[in-house]
């Protein structure tokens, strides 16, 4: 929690970034519900969210830093580390935790070479934990980059990787 | 009223209220910690579940939780039931995976609400056996400790912090198991409330970091019934004391003024007592070492050889003790030692809320006002405590909405949704920006004739026979009518006022604004500069200036000054001359000052910590401090002292001096029933200071001497240094700790009020003084509006909570918080000089004399032609309010302000 903050920010976002999110602020009764939204876009080119985009997209909505902070640290799919090119959220939820969701967890670090939360050595992958995917009939289910895959085995899962590490 | 049936038993209670504060109310015990009375339910720790009955056949019940419940007539719950408190008992065990098992080392330990509830629901052995996730701290500044391991999530100080207090740097990070309550990264709080945290949190998370540097277990602290003396409204607390030590301060409940919170100021600034410019010893000019006898002697000869004695009183001492100086010198030779302009505000305060017909609120009623116009004053900074009511306030609106829509009022989230749709008008008009902005409405910015003169146009727009300012320009025209309309539109209009701005015509214009709302039994509420400002007006005395002219003159030529550094009031030319006419100059105070050090004959006397007195807050009730501890040798109360010369005096106790005082002025002729007096008894006994369990009483002299010294006596109050006795059923203005079985922490308020949240039982403590009566004739003295003037600033002092206030000053706590001294400036000011932010200017008075070099700081909302300092810093002591300055750009090296005063 100790973060260090260059507190002028503003201009640590791109001339881009800043108009796409000028562009949404009006879709809003109140620049606090712009958050997510605006985090996304900042996330989308960079992965993560540092502390200085951080404080840039506060100063620009003209809302407290801790409040978006706050926001982002609730939101699963906010980073505020950096993360591989692809993050594999595994479901640790209660049916996906019954049908092998430690397993599956176990299978990707071991396989990988990582911890939850770390980027594997060829900054391809991070693993972290997420909540039900809503497809608890198909356990157990994660969500890699955007894609949804389920019933999840060891197989399926070397698959994936592979797949990814050539495409 | 409803009728409900609580483990088969029936109750007729109160409507509207949720079930878990229905029950607190009927004294029952039933575990909480997410809601809070003042903050209301939230539903979110899961501990207060009960079972409620369908109807009467229903056998098995079902799990609710009590703070998200209505009462509702005929429903039928239960406590007890097996399965609630199975739930209870699980959910605690629950939140206590994650809690660490040290209350021995914990500073929460033994004032624990997470304590009094984990053995209430019966949690008493621990079954869990896995990890703990644990955290890192933050350093939250010199008032408050961090240590997150402690928590458990309940979510109020983030509710407090953020909704009730409306800062913005305290929040909760991360998300399920993982959540984090803190800043964004290390540094101090910056709510003026951030004491409070370390009541509403129920755990240790967040604990006194003053209390730390010299602490013990509530139960080992010596405490009395007591009143903060920081500022004018009077707000109840509990000092706690252990080795002669002042060791904190924490709030005590009072249903009317201060309910369940402090200022920081309030809290923090009680280290002045210990401070190391405290006066312990006797002293007279040229001589080593002094004993009582000897000071008294001295004091005695002085005033027998004195050809006529000034005495100047304190608003920051005792009615008791100033009337004892009164009655020492006479009527004649009494003055109040306030600056002259402060005197003139005092005064035209105290005829309003004596004459004026208008009602002067409480902070509860304060919070109840659904108009409010704030006129020049920065509430925040000059009276902490009532910022946060006037913040409760501006949801009225919202609570009027949300009962259209049959939302109950304790449905935090669902009435703070309402805010946005239903706005209640909340007018600032001040100097500069306020730390209320942020919840009104409109907000306008003037110099105090402006603001007078706005005051003024609301008073006509109101009421055709109130004056009208001439030539005012068509913007400050329909700001007046837009407030005039949103007042008359309201049921409980408010107008805050004081003396801030240090400008008469600003309270005149208050005082029209009131009078011209006649139907709406308007409220009008002024903030003064000190503890006992009003009291002081109320008694009566003459302006400094002419204590001044009468040594000058010849008519007296010895002074007896109590309590007060009047270098804080008068020129430093005129102080000096005037205590060096002096024959004989006798001082009477507890901390070192400019006036101290010129003193022939300088009296110890004793904080509000060691003594006992009458105060009277600015809404005019009477209030009574006791002693948490004994002084001391040679320390005595200054009453004491005063006492002691006068030999043919009546008085040989407190409470004479109190009757006395009561008998002399009409209008503080019911001070006596503030609180009982010495003789009160329980039971035949004193009430005890001391908890049962206070420990170490047998020894913690031993270094001194091994057998137990005999406990001190008290001849002045109905307390005891000890712990015979009880406080059960005591009343609350002499109930010395809040303390119940079962309920350690200072949540055990419930047990002592009539109803959760609601007064005391018995009466909340003090007597009000005024009840609105009589009118005043309007008042039309409109100063013309300000014109600034090319190459001439007006100074304009600004108080803040810290800095402004002469005591707590003293305590390093505040010290730290306090600004760093610097001018402000409007920008175009700042063009015209050629500086910028942080820039030196040399400060000159007319002739060209320099005063002193400052830094200044841009301040887009201060008119322009203004100068804006901060109050009360000693520093600034040479410039004054309404004083006019030069000001140049002072070359880069130009000596700093602390080098030009030493
Ligand atoms: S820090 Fe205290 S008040 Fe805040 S959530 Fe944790 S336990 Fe509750
Ligand atoms: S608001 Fe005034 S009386 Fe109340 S705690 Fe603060 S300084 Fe003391
Ligand atoms: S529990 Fe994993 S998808 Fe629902
Ligand atoms: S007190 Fe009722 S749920 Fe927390």
């Amino acid at each position: 929690m100790n973060l260090t903050t260059d507190k002028s920010t503003f201009a640590g976002l791109t001339a881009q970034e800043i108009q796409q999110i000028e562009a949404i602020i009006d879709h809003y009764e109140d620049n606090n519900a712009v958050a997510v939204e605006a985090l996304n876009i900042v996330q989308k080119q960079r992965h993560w969210i540092s502390d200085q985009c951080l404080c840039a997209v506060a100063e620009l909505l003209q809302i407290s830093r801790t409040h978006l902070e706050s926001v982002a640290t609730f939101d699963n799919l906010i980073y505020r580390q950096p993360v591989g090119n692809t993050v594999i959220h595994y479901c640790n939820s209660v049916t996906c935790w019954m049908l092998g969701s430690d397993r599956v967890c176990e299978h990707l670090c071991q396989r990988l070479n990582v911890q939850p939360g770390e980027v594997s050595a060829d900054g391809e992958f991070t693993i972290l934990p997420i909540v039900c995917l809503g497809a608890c009939h198909h356990a157990p289910v994660a969500l890699v980059g955007d894609d949804l895959k389920l019933a999840l085995t060891e197989d399926s899962i070397d698959e994936i990787l592979g797949v990814k590490h050539r495409g | 009223m409803a009728r409900i049936e609580i483990d088969g038993e029936l109750h007729t209670v109160q409507d509207g209220n949720n079930l878990l504060s229905t029950c607190l109310s009927l004294g029952l015990d039933l575990p909480y910690f997410c809601w809070h009375p003042a903050l209301g339910s939230a539903g979110a720790c899961r501990q207060c579940a009960i079972l409620q009955y369908r109807d009467a056949d229903d056998q098995q019940g079902h799990l609710v939780m009590a703070c998200m419940t209505p009462v509702q007539d005929g429903m039928r719950i239960a406590l007890t039931a097996q399965q609630a408190r199975q739930f209870r008992r699980d959910n605690i065990e629950l939140l206590m995976t994650n809690h660490p098992h040290y209350c021995p080392v914990c500073e929460e330990g033994g004032e624990c609400h997470l304590q009094d509830m984990t053995l209430l629901t019966g949690h008493t052995m621990r079954r869990f056996r896995g990890q703990k996730r644990t955290h890192d701290n933050q350093y939250l500044g010199p008032f408050i400790n961090h240590e997150m391991n402690r928590c458990i999530a309940c979510y109020r100080c983030v509710r407090f912090y953020n909704d009730y207090a409306g800062s913005d740097d305290l929040q909760v990070f991360g998300i399920h198991n993982n959540v984090y309550f803190g800043r964004f990264e290390d540094g101090a709080l910056q709510s003026e409330f951030s004491g409070n945290l370390v009541e509403v949190c129920p755990t240790g998370v967040f604990t006194d970091k003053t209390f730390s540097a010299h602490y013990a277990r509530k139960w080992d602290l010596q405490t009395a019934p007591s009143v903060c003396v920081h500022c004018s409204l009077g707000c109840n607390v509990a000092p706690g004391e252990r080795y002669g030590e002042l060791r904190r301060i924490v709030n005590r409940y009072h249903g009317e003024v201060n309910g369940y919170l402090l200022c920081d100021r309030g809290r923090f600034g009680y280290d002045f007592v210990n401070s190391p410019k405290r006066i312990r010893k006797l002293h007279i000019a040229g001589q080593a070492s002094c004993s009582v006898t000897m000071a008294t002697d001295k004091f005695h000869t002085m005033l027998q050889a004195a050809d006529g004695v000034i005495g100047i009183a304190s608003p920051r001492a005792s009615l008791e003790a100033n009337f004892a100086l009164r009655a020492l010198v006479g009527e004649d030779n009494f003055f109040l030692g306030l600056d002259d302009s402060e005197h003139t505000l005092l005064n035209a305060i105290h005829e309003v809320m004596r004459d004026g017909g208008i009602h002067s609120p409480s902070l509860q009623e304060i919070e109840q006002a659904d108009a409010i116009l704030i006129l020049g004053e920065d509430v925040t900074h000059s009276a902490p405590r009532m910022a946060l009511s006037l913040r409760q306030a501006a949801r009225n609106a919202a609570f009027a909405l949300a009962s259209k829509l049959h939302i109950q009022p304790w449905q935090d989230a669902a009435v703070r949704e309402l805010r946005k749709q239903a706005p209640t008008p909340v007018f600032i008009a001040s100097i500069c920006s306020t730390r209320l902005d942020d919840i009104a409405t409109n907000t306008w910015h003037g110099g105090p004739e402006d603001l007078a003169r706005l005051g003024f146009a609301i008073a006509h727009n109101l009421n055709d026979a109130a004056p009208l300012p001439a030539a005012l320009n068509e913007d400050q025209q329909a700001l007046a009518a837009n407030i005039a309309r949103a007042l008359r539109q309201a049921q409980r209009p408010l107008i805050v006022s004081g003396t801030s701005c240090s400008s008469l015509a600003v309270i005149q214009a208050a005082y029209n604004i009131a009078r011209a709302l006649p139907e709406s039994a308007p409220q009008l509420a002024f903030t003064l500069p000190e503890c006992n400002s009003l009291g002081m007006a109320i008694m009566g005395g003459k302006p400094l200036q002419q204590a001044f002219a009468a040594m000058n003159q010849g008519l007296a030529d010895s002074v007896v000054i109590l309590e007060n550094d009047i270098y804080r009031r008068a020129s430093t030319q005129q102080v000096d001359a005037f205590l060096e006419t002096a024959r004989h100059v006798v001082v009477i105070d507890s901390l070192q000052n400019n006036t101290t050090e010129k003193a022939a004959l300088l009296l110890a006397t004793a904080t509000f910590a060691e003594s006992e007195g009458t105060l009277v807050n600015n809404e005019g009730r009477a209030q009574r401090y006791f002693p948490v501890y004994p002084v001391t040798d040679p320390v005595r109360a200054s009453w004491q002292w005063l006492l002691s010369v006068m030999t043919d005096s009546p008085w040989a106790h407190h409470d004479d001096l109190t009757s006395a005082c009561a008998g002399a002025f009409p209008e503080l002729a019911t001070i006596v029933a503030a609180a009982p007096g010495a003789d009160y008894t329980v039971e035949g006994c004193k009430i005890p200071r001391q908890p049962q369990r206070y420990s170490g009483r047998t020894a913690m002299h031993a270094n001194i001497a091994v057998s137990e010294p005999g406990q001190p006596s008290d001849q002045e109050t109905p307390f005891t240094f000890s712990m015979e006795g009880t406080t059960a059923k005591v009343p609350p203005a002499v109930l010395p700790v809040i303390w119940a079985p079962g309920w350690d922490s200072n949540q055990a308020i419930n047990k002592f009020q009539e109803e959760t949240g609601g007064s005391l039982r018995a009466g909340d403590p003090g007597i009000r003084l005024f009840e609105a009566s009589g009118t005043q004739s309007w008042f039309n003295d409109i100063p013309p509006a300000f014109q600034a003037q090319p190459g001439v600033w007006k100074v304009i002092m600004l108080p803040h909570i810290f800095g402004s206030e002469e005591l707590s000053l003293q305590s390093p706590a505040i010290a730290e918080r306090c600004p760093a001294v610097c001018a402000l400036l409007h920008p175009l000011d700042a063009e015209t000089l050629a500086i910028s932010d942080c820039d030196t200017v040399a400060i000159r008075d007319p002739s060209g004399t320099l005063i002193m070099n400052m830094p200044i700081r841009i301040e887009k909302t201060l008119p322009p032609g203004l100068l804006g300092l901060a109050t009360g810093r000693p520093e600034l002591q040479p410039l004054q309010s309404g004083m006019l300055v030069c000001l140049h750009k002072s070359d880069p090296l130009a000596t700093d302000v602390s080098e030009e005063r030493s």
